[in-house]
């Protein structure tokens, strides 16, 4: 297997103005983040609301600069100095979070499908539209509906556009923003197979943005969980499920309601809610709602360390 | 006696092209104190039913019913005031988005207190107490402070639980909660979740909740009712339900959840899509998608009638054996 990204301590910040009196604040919305992706595999990224999943999607796929660290893409280190080169953008492409906003109304789905062909391919009109049906086709979509327009699909259909789109330039890299979060039970089991479908024919490698762990346990081969913009789990799936080792981890897994009637699990109640972005904790963020914390938490950021098969931030760990 | 008994209730819209049936012969008894959850795909008529409930549609709806029992009253007999007046009071309702029922302009506690004031009465100071007692129920830090605070400065999992405070100020017997948590972040979820239950055991209320988590249904309701296309298909208690689905609908729907699914291979799918207004399928809504489906599915119309142990809309529904 060969490894296809690769990010190291990657860094998000943003400038956000307060008003018109006070001094503009930092939020970091990613601080940090590293991990690395074989082909063939998926990477699942989960975490609350705000804690810098789709900033992470958007630094991974080259539409953001990173304001710190390093990304490897295809072996080959990102010189973000340098506008990324046609080939570049090729090999990593994005499915965006909102299935609705993310297509151009105006465009027919022949045209949207085609453009990318048509920018970064030397490839002929016949060409590109007889591998615009293959596409259509690929994605469940009859190819009659080439000549329509967004507005007149369904979320689920519109979803596979947006895969299709995507899988165009024949890329290695999927990064998928919440890609079944809007869509309905039975239609999110129809994209999530056409994903696995595609994986295996394609070798494709996929990082998948969810908050739905039953989803993540279902495609993933490794799992990392993010607070605050930070790592603060990361392991393959099969470990992490059977054991998670961080206390928001272990929060998160236990507040997920299962469909089962009379299983109901112990629950991890967690204190309050995510903090404000702007007024950080010390040391770790997780600490105000965390049912361990010790002085020691809020004095020193916690590492992420090796840990049984996992790598964990949590000064306390193994604990729970 | 039943706290809320329906009967037949349909609600179409009138369209460029004729009516759209969004809700077509609902039946629905909720007892005190009993949770009774409302599942279904988007569109499947779940809000239009309750806001017929409510009598919160717009004019242009045509909503038949023959049935309408709330509390003891006969809804069908009052005028729209006097309908509206037990809005709040008797019944109160909680949305998905808690800037659809709290005012951007006026405070929090402003804005509970004219609850409490229009449902429950009291002096001025009494009913401070009240808005403080309520804020502290729902969980509130700090209520004194909350009291003064407009919606936008409260994060989502606050103005939620802001939200039913105000739902409960006028001590309803019935709450319904139209997605409440489905916004939220799922640890923020189940506090809140456990919120509604913990405040529905100690007020005696009873509770629809509508959603299409199935998980949440699962973890929360007694009986569960089932909607597809704007009619129920199956009604049963939530065990029963979760362990042999007897609807086609409802077995394909819950196989498709990847919980429940083998964990690998491909999930089971229901294949097309839900009918729109123009291809309504002349027998059962569901034939054109059901693996179970014979002749007689695609002309005549099946009844939601009482078989085995639920409620069930289907010829042909699956035995408790043939069940994996
Ligand atoms: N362009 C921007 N300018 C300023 N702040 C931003 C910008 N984009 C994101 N943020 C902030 O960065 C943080 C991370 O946002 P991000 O959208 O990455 O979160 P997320 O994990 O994708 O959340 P969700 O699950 O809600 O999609 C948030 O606090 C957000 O407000
Ligand atoms: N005011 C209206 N005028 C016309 N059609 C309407 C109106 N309100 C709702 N509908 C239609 O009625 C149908 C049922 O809608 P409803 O909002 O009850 O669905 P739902 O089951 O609550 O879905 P969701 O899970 O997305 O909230 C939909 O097809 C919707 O487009
Ligand atoms: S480091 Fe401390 S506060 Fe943070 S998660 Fe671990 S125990 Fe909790
Ligand atoms: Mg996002
Ligand atoms: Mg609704």
């Amino acid at each position: 297997m060969s490894e296809v990204l690769r990010a190291e301590q990657l860094c998000r910040y943003y400038s956000v103005p307060q008003g018109f009196t006070k001094p503009k604040a930092v939020v970091r919305a990613l601080n940090g983040v590293s991990f690395n992706l074989q082909a063939g595999q998926t990477l699942a990224i989960v975490g609350e609301s705000g804690c810098g999943k789709s900033t992470l999607a958007r630094a991974l796929t080259l539409i953001e600069t990173p304001s710190a660290g390093e990304l490897w893409i295809d072996g080959k280190p990102i010189d973000f100095t340098h506008k990324p080169s046609a080939e570049l953008r090729r090999t990593i492409q994005i499915v965006f979070q909102n299935p609705y906003g993310s297509l151009n109304p105006r465009q027919t789905i022949q045209q949207m499908l085609d453009e990318p062909l048509l920018l970064n391919t030397t490839m002929s009109k016949s060409e590109r539209r007889q591998a615009v049906a293959t596409m259509l086709e690929r994605v469940g979509l009859r190819p009659e509906y080439a000549e329509r327009y967004p507005h007149m699909f369904s979320g689920g259909q519109r979803q596979r556009i947006a895969i299709a789109r995507a899988l165009m330039l024949k890329p290695q890299i999927v990064v998928l923003d919440e890609p079944v979060s809007a869509l309905d039970l039975s239609v999110r089991a129809q994209i999530l197979n056409l994903l696995t479908e595609l994986q295996q024919e394609l070798g494709l490698a996929y990082v998948f943005i969810s908050h739905d762990l039953s989803v993540v346990e279902r495609i993933a081969d490794q799992v990392l969980v993010m607070y605050f913009g930070r790592v603060v789990e990361y392991a393959p799936k099969t470990t992490i499920f059977a054991r998670p080792q961080h206390p928001y981890t272990q929060a998160l897994f236990s507040a997920t309601p299962q469909a089962r009637v009379g299983e109901k699990r112990e629950r991890i109640h967690l204190q309050g809610e995510p903090p404000s972005p702007l007024k950080p904790p010390s040391g770790c963020a997780f600490n105000p709602r965390c049912r361990f914390t010790q002085t020691i938490c809020k004095d020193e950021l916690p590492e992420l360390r090796n840990l049984e098969g996992s790598q964990v931030a949590c000064h306390l760990a193994p604990i729970g | 006696m039943s706290l809320l008994s329906v009967r037949n209730l349909s609600v179409a819209f009138p369209t460029q092209n004729g009516w759209f049936q969004a809700v077509e012969g609902i039946n629905l008894t909720v007892n005190p104190n009993e949770i009774l959850a409302i599942v279904g795909e988007s569109g499947s008529g779940k809000s239009v039913a309750m806001l017929a409930l409510m009598n919160l549609l717009p004019p242009q709806a045509r909503i038949t019913c023959d049935e309408l029992v709330l509390d003891g009253k006969n809804l069908l007999q009052l005028t729209a005031t006097e309908r509206r007046r037990l809005n709040g009071g008797t019944v109160a309702m909680i949305f998905q988005e808690p800037m659809t029922s709290l005012n951007p302009c006026f405070t929090v506690g402003y804005q509970i207190d004219e609850a409490v004031k229009t449902h429950v009465g009291g002096g001025r100071k009494e009913r401070k107490e009240q808005v403080l007692s309520l804020l502290e129920s729902v969980g509130i830090p700090d209520p004194a402070r909350r009291y003064d605070a407009y919606p936008h400065q409260m994060s989502g999992g606050m103005s939620q639980r802001a939200m039913i405070a105000m739902a409960l100020a006028g001590q309803p017997k019935l709450l319904i909660a139209d997605e409440p948590t489905t916004a939220l972040d799922v640890t923020v979820q189940a506090q809140i979740l456990e919120l509604l239950l913990k405040l529905q055991q100690q007020f005696q209320m009873g509770l629809i909740l509508i959603t299409h988590d199935m998980g949440v249904v699962a973890e929360t309701a007694q009986q569960v009712v089932v909607q597809y296309a704007g009619q129920q298909v199956e009604k049963n208690s939530a065990y029963e339900l979760f362990n042999h689905p007897h609807h086609p609908y409802t077995a394909a729907l819950l196989s498709a959840l990847p919980e429940r699914a083998l964990p690998t291979g491909l999930l089971p799918t229901i294949p097309g899509l839900v009918p729109g207004q123009h291809n309504r399928p002349q027998g059962c809504l569901f034939a054109p998608r059901c693996a179970y489906q014979q002749a007689r599915c695609q002309t005549e119309v099946p009844a939601l009638a009482q078989q085995q142990q639920g409620w069930i809309r289907c010829f042909y529904p699956l035995e408790t054996e043939t069940m994996l």
